[in-house]
Formats: C-alpha cells, structure tokens, sequence
C-alpha cells in the first residue's frame, strides 16, 4: 500500500502541476475509462518545431488516475509527436515505479491512451494504443 | 510437464515479478506451463486424469463413455481449477479494487489469453466468451447479420449443419428475406465441392459451415473452402464445435473470419464457449445484449458501448466456467493436438473393423481417412432409442436419434441413428465392449 500510495502520487493527485486547460491548442482529446467512469482531457501547444511546448489536463477520477496524467504531462515536455507514439505502457510503469494488478492498471493507462489517441487522431482512446 | 494431479493450491501472488516485464501478472501459478513440452501420449494414464471414468453404472458394470462428441468429460485439473477459484478467489470482476477482485479479472482474462494461444489468434480481444457456440452463432447472425445482411442476399451453408448454424440463419432470413442456398452432401457423407463455384456465382455475403460433422465425422477441408468463399467476397463463419477439441485448429492458418466452439466438448464445463472474429468485423458490429461491462459511458437516453471483447460481454460473466476453460486449455496444451488426432484415427479405423463384422451395421458417413472419432450407425431395423437402451445396461453410453441434425437424416432418409464417439480417454477395449453390447441387442431382438 506504501508502494500503491508512495509519495509522488498523493502529492501530484492534491497538487497537481498541470492541471488546467489550453485554449487554443493544437491537440485536445477526451476520454473515459468505462471500468470505473474516470475522466481525462489533455490538451497540447507545440512549438515551431512539432514538439510539446505547453500540456494540459482536466478531468475526475482516482488518485492513481490523475496523478499519472499529471506526471506524464510532466514527461513529454519538449517532446517530438513521433516520440509521444512511441511510448509504451512499461515506460508509463517506470515512470510510476509502482506495481498495479489489472484493474488499477487501467486507471494508470487512461492518460497515455487519451494522449497517444490525441496524437494519433483517433477517435477513441482504444487499449490496443498501450499494448 | 503434467500439473494435473493434485497439488496444494498456491496463493495468489500479485505483487511480484521484475519490473523490466510485464506489470501485469496475470499468471496463474497454478496453471500449467505451455512452454513445456508435450505430455508422451498414454491413454491409461489419461483416464487416471478423469475422475469420472473410475465410476461403474451400477455395481460390477464400469462406464463405457462414448458421447463425447456431446460432451466430453473433464479432468481433475479443470475440476480443481474451478473449485479453487470457488474456494479462494470468487469475486465479481473488472470493477472491484479489491484483492478477490483483481485475482478473479486477472484468472477470467488469463483464460481468454490461453483460448486465444491455444486457437492461434492474433489477439485476445478477438475471443468474446458466450455460452457456448450456438450463443456465438446467433450473436454473429444478430449483430453483423443484422447490419449488413439485406433483403436478396444470400447466405450459404451445408447439409451436413447442426442446427446451431441451421436455425439462426433461417430466422434471420424469414425476418431480413434472406436467400439460404446449401452446399449438398454426398451419399458417402462428403460435402460435393463441384457445386460450390455455382453456389458462390449467387455472391454469397456469408459462406457458415461445419468443420467436422456431428454425425457423419466427416471433417471438411475448411481452408480451401474458406478460401474460395473469400475469394467471391464472402464472409466466412467455421462452426469448430467438433474440431477444435480433437485437432490443431488455427484461425490464422485457416483465414477464417468467424470461429465458433463450446468448452464442454474439450474438457471444459458447461455454460462457456467462444466467438473469434477478425477484429476489424468485431469492431463494426453493434453489440449483442446490453447491459453491465459492455459499455464506456451510460447516459439516461444513450449508451457508448466498450471496446472489444467486452462490449460483446454484458452483464456478469461465466467467470468461474471461464476458468475452468482456461484450465481445460491448459490440460490439452500437455499433448501434442495432433497425438490427440491420431489416437482418435486409430479408434475410428479399430471400431468400423469391428463394426464391419456385425451384420446388420451400417455405418453412416466415409471411411475412416476422412473422419474424426465420431460414428453413426444403424443396426437392422431397430430403433437407436433401443440400441442406446440396450447398451446401458452394459455401461456403454451412447447418442441415440437426429444429433440436432434433422435435414441430414432427411437426405440420407434416416429417421435416427446410434452414435458413439470418441475422444483422447477411449479405449479399444472400450469399443470391444460396444461391439459386444451390439450383438446382445441383436439377439434381444432376435435378428
């Protein structure tokens, strides 16, 4: 449970560091994790360059849920789009550094599918995209 | 290696495993190993796996078991599987948090990774589980059949169908005005390909046949047919009820769009069978029931439905029978499928010797190079509500009447038959004792 709840998470789940909104924005996508109804908007700014300069998340849900969007927004400043779709959900876990069994693995993916579906343009944040 | 026989149950570990792999652990201690290699094929060593098979009918009289082709009977590891899940893990899944929660999600979704190795599917989301295959069929003939069969269309199946892939296809035709055109059978139980260039010139929408009959054991060359379907723009829908318990059945080899089979005819329980489908079909059908765990998002009015396989899986699953599936898969993984085959071969060539030298026996279907280890007969003129009866009292348990395959008895003007079949548990002394319980109902009958 120390390890479920280590600090980072509970911290970024009370202060999150890019909570908010980005209006106008070059990508936003929604979605929602039919397991247990969590929520997650992000939207993204990029610069000259194609990569992220400004991320922003919204949305409701469990602390694993929102504090991993918060972190993972945290991750791809500055990076390529081409380097958003390459992330996998093993780069999501070691960025969490905790250990989850199936269904709290859904709530930490919600925010990587709902990004990599942004970027990708789909119109649904499908589990194959973190697979 | 063999796991099979009794062993403490371990607990549930979830929370291990290196980091670098897989978060999820999905694996079942319990459970055996694929990987190992195949289990040497010993059939008295099989039926030590087969609890009931130690049973007599009545006192001095131990069970002949020749209707596996109903259902086969189950190993102690799918009996133990299941009621360890019973025992130590039972919980409602995909929803919970709690400890029981993430194990039973965790087993139910290991047994539909384990059906979709044992089947060669690309992915486990291509395996929605049902009841059982004549569940797959109606969810295949009410979802996609529904959104993209038209009045006109036509829809090709065999005469050689149980009724599973015979009755689904005719409701819906008397409801969408379908044209059902069939691909005929034989005197000698073969389906007549020479017909099927003409039946596919109709531009068939789906092409659903049997892979090996229920009755005749007859085991059609599904690749090829798939093929030519296909070719014509057809989909294709292959009923594996009786195949894939009995040989090596892959949905990729074969480029099937449709698969259907039951647990409880390959060592599974009842109340569990499977739908695979390709995924992009999967994806473009409407659900079938609707309800819990089949959706993303409810509004009062309104649904979206869940991905795939869920969104085909409402309300709450057969979880346990699920397990018991998976175990089910786990035991045939032991053996070489093809040893399986053999065995069975083996059989069938022994039993229609056998048969051959009672007068009176004609049995239904082809030789024995082109059958699985089912057979029909008849004996004289007696009825096989009598032959089944007369059996019995040897322990010897047989099918007796139509095997739900009425317009097939209509064609080879039969109004019943006696059918024994076999599986990788049945002996040839076993089918001495058939063939001796036959010439008793002879002299009963005094023919």
């Amino acid at each position: 449970m120390d390890d479920l709840y280590r600090e980072i998470i509970i911290d970024r789940y009370k202060n999150p560091l890019y909570r908010g909104a980005l209006d106008p924005h070059d990508i936003s996508f929604e979605d929602d994790n039919p397991l247990c109804g969590d929520h997650i908007r992000i939207d993204l700014r990029l610069d000259g360059n194609g990569k992220v300069s400004e991320a922003a998340f919204d949305g409701h849900g469990c602390a694993i849920s929102q504090a991993t969007a918060d972190l993972l927004l945290e991750s791809i400043q500055g990076k390529s789009l081409d380097e958003i779709k390459a992330m996998t959900r093993d780069d999501l876990l070691e960025m969490l550094g905790i250990e989850l069994g199936p269904v709290r693995l859904k709530c930490a993916l919600l925010s990587l599918k709902v990004l990599k579906a942004g970027v990708y343009g789909l119109g649904e944040a499908s589990d194959e995209l973190v697979e | 290696m063999y796991y099979g026989v009794q062993k403490p149950p371990k607990p549930f570990v979830l929370h291990s495993g290196s980091r670098a792999q897989n978060r999820v652990l999905l694996n079942n201690p319990t459970q055996m190993n694929s990987q190992s290699s195949p289990r040497s094929f010993n059939v008295d060593r099989i039926r030590e796996d087969f609890p009931i098979l130690k049973r007599e009918v009545r006192p001095g009289v131990p069970l002949v078991y020749l209707d596996s082709a109903a259902t086969s009977q189950k190993p102690l590891h799918v009996i133990e599987e299941m009621d360890r899940y019973y025992r130590n893990t039972n919980a409602n899944i995909h929803r919970g948090i709690h400890t029981l929660a993430e194990e039973a999600t965790a087993d139910y979704e290991k047994a539909r990774e384990s059906v979709a190795r044992f089947i060669g599917a690309k992915s486990p989301r291509q395996v929605i589980f049902t009841r059982n295959a004549t569940e797959s069929i109606n969810l295949v003939s009410n979802t996609w059949g529904r959104k993209n069969l038209n009045s006109g269309d036509v829809v090709i199946l065999t005469e050689m169908e149980h009724h599973a892939n015979l009755v689904p296809w005719q409701m819906l035709a008397a409801e969408k005005n379908l044209k059902l055109e069939f691909i005929p059978v034989t005197e000698d139980g073969f389906l007549d390909l020479s017909a099927l260039p003409a039946l596919l010139a109709l531009e068939p929408k789906l092409v659903a046949f049997t892979h090996m009959s229920n009755v005749l054991g007859t085991i059609n060359p599904a690749q090829e047919i798939i093929r030519q379907a296909k070719a014509a723009g057809a989909v294709t829908l292959l009923d594996g009820a009786q195949s894939v318990p009995h040989f090596s059945v892959n949905v990729q080899d074969l480029d099937v769009d449709f698969m259907v089979f039951s647990g409880h005819k390959m060592c599974g329980p009842t109340g569990i069978g499977v739908l695979y489908g390709r995924q992009d079909l999967l994806e473009k059908m409407p659900p079938f029931m609707g309800g819990g765990d089949m959706i993303k998002r409810v509004y009062l009015r309104t649904f979206t439905p869940n991905e795939l396989p869920h969104k085909f899986e409402a309300g709450t699953p057969a979880i346990a029978e699920a397990v018991g599936l998976g175990a089910a898969v786990a035991y045939l993984e032991n053996f070489d499928m093809e040893a399986i085959h053999a065995h069975e071969k083996k059989l069938v060539i022994y039993a229609l010797d056998q048969l051959a030298e009672i007068p009176g026996v004609k049995v239904i279907g082809p030789t024995a190079e082109h059958k699985g280890g089912v057979i029909a007969f008849t004996l004289d003129n007696i009825h096989p509500h009598d032959i089944s009866q007369i059996l019995d009292e040897d322990g010897v348990a047989i099918r007796a009447g139509h095997h739900c395959a009425m317009p097939l008895h209509d064609k080879l003007k039969l109004v019943s038959t006696a059918r024994a079949s076999f599986y990788m548990y049945t002996t040839e002394a076993e089918i001495d004792i058939l063939a001796r319980a036959i010439y008793k109902t002879k002299k009963i009958f005094s023919i």
